[in-house]
């Protein structure tokens, strides 16, 4: 059988979301943002809410993930965004609300206003994309960068006495009695895509259901923060990132 | 017994050529262009060997960029 015979539109079996733009992402080669772009993309079209979902853009790599999901999308101050998606989940309570942030807006300067927006129990989706690394500014230590880990900020790896421990803020939403499903997965591997999808689509169905707030966590890669090649920076990622931030639902 | 055979097209101005979709096809069907570039200067993905393609859609699952396109069909 040759080629043309098989690449026909009867025999298409995946494509790009409708809902993603054609324009090219900002991303570096092999961003974990894209995949997740597109699985929210997916979902929200699945779902057929793609005209009452507001999304909530961070400040951080994620800025212009506008340009990039066409659905419609408001862009907060650093670590605003649960503070914002509040007010639109409010005053449009008919509407489906989702924040999109990194670890850098969501567990550091945003601590206060996702832990409060969780412990009210919003109706909205909150997506956390935790790289361990700030990867818009140049790959500066994070709240949630491992102990012993070289960034920009660290160079001879994070020490406990000075900086800290990670921030396992996921973890610390779980605890709170609003948050109705907390989760974490990853999309290193197609089959880690699908259960990641599967999880947005649970939290948006939470959110269309009002009850209460959802948090999907996406242990993620940086691999011009963390400089490595894509697929190393998957490999670091299984080897290392899940001892801390092991893969599951948290609370169901 | 009937066999699968599939077929990916790859949107080659789009694809950044970072090698996930490579890593990820269990038949080795992908491969990143060696000499090649893109408009942007990108070595980008193609099927070097497409006899083995089942139609997965592993490499398509994984690409950051969404640029690949899965296509499957039954041979009886």
């Amino acid at each position: 059988m040759e080629l043309q015979d098989i690449i026909r539109p009867e025999n298409k079996v995946y494509a790009a979301p409708e809902l993603l733009d054609e324009v090219n992402m900002h991303y570096c080669p092999g961003c974990s943002h894209g995949v997740i772009h597109k699985l929210v993309a997916e979902v929200i079209a699945e779902l057929g809410i793609v005209e009452r979902t507001v999304g909530v853009s961070p400040v951080g790599c994620a800025v212009f993930a506008y340009n990039y999901i066409d659905c419609d999308w408001i862009e907060a101050a650093h670590g605003r965004a649960p503070a914002v998606a509040t007010a639109v989940n409010r005053l449009w309570p008919e509407n489906v609300v989702f924040t999109y942030q990194g670890d850098g807006d969501m567990s550091a300067i945003g601590t206060a206003e996702t832990i409060h927006a969780a412990n009210r129990g919003e109706n909205i989706v909150m997506i956390f994309v935790n790289n361990a690394i700030y990867g818009m500014t140049g790959g500066q230590m994070a709240p949630t960068t491992l102990i012993g880990q070289k960034t920009a900020t660290s160079p001879y790896g994070r020490r406990v006495d000075l900086n800290g421990h990670p921030l396992e803020i996921t973890n610390l939403l779980k605890e709170l009695d609003g948050t109705c499903y907390v989760t974490r997965q990853s999309v290193h591997t197609p089959a880690n895509v699908r259960k990641t999808k599967a999880a947005l689509k649970k939290a948006f169905q939470n959110a269309i259901d009002k009850k209460g707030t959802s948090v999907v966590e996406v242990v993620s890669t940086c691999n011009s923060g963390w400089k490595m090649s894509p697929e190393k920076a998957n490999e670091w990622m299984a080897q290392n990132m899940f001892e801390k931030y092991p893969l599951g639902d948290l609370k169901v | 017994m009937a066999k699968i055979k599939g077929a990916v097209t790859v949107n080659k101005e789009r694809c950044k050529g970072c090698n996930l979709c490579v890593v990820a096809c269990p038949t080795d069907t992908l491969s990143l262009q060696p000499l090649e570039v893109n408009d942007r200067g990108y070595h980008f993905a193609y099927m070097s060997n497409p006899d083995a393609c089942i139609g997965c859609c592993s490499c398509a699952l994984v690409c950051p960029d969404a640029c690949i396109e899965v296509y499957r069909v039954k041979v009886d």
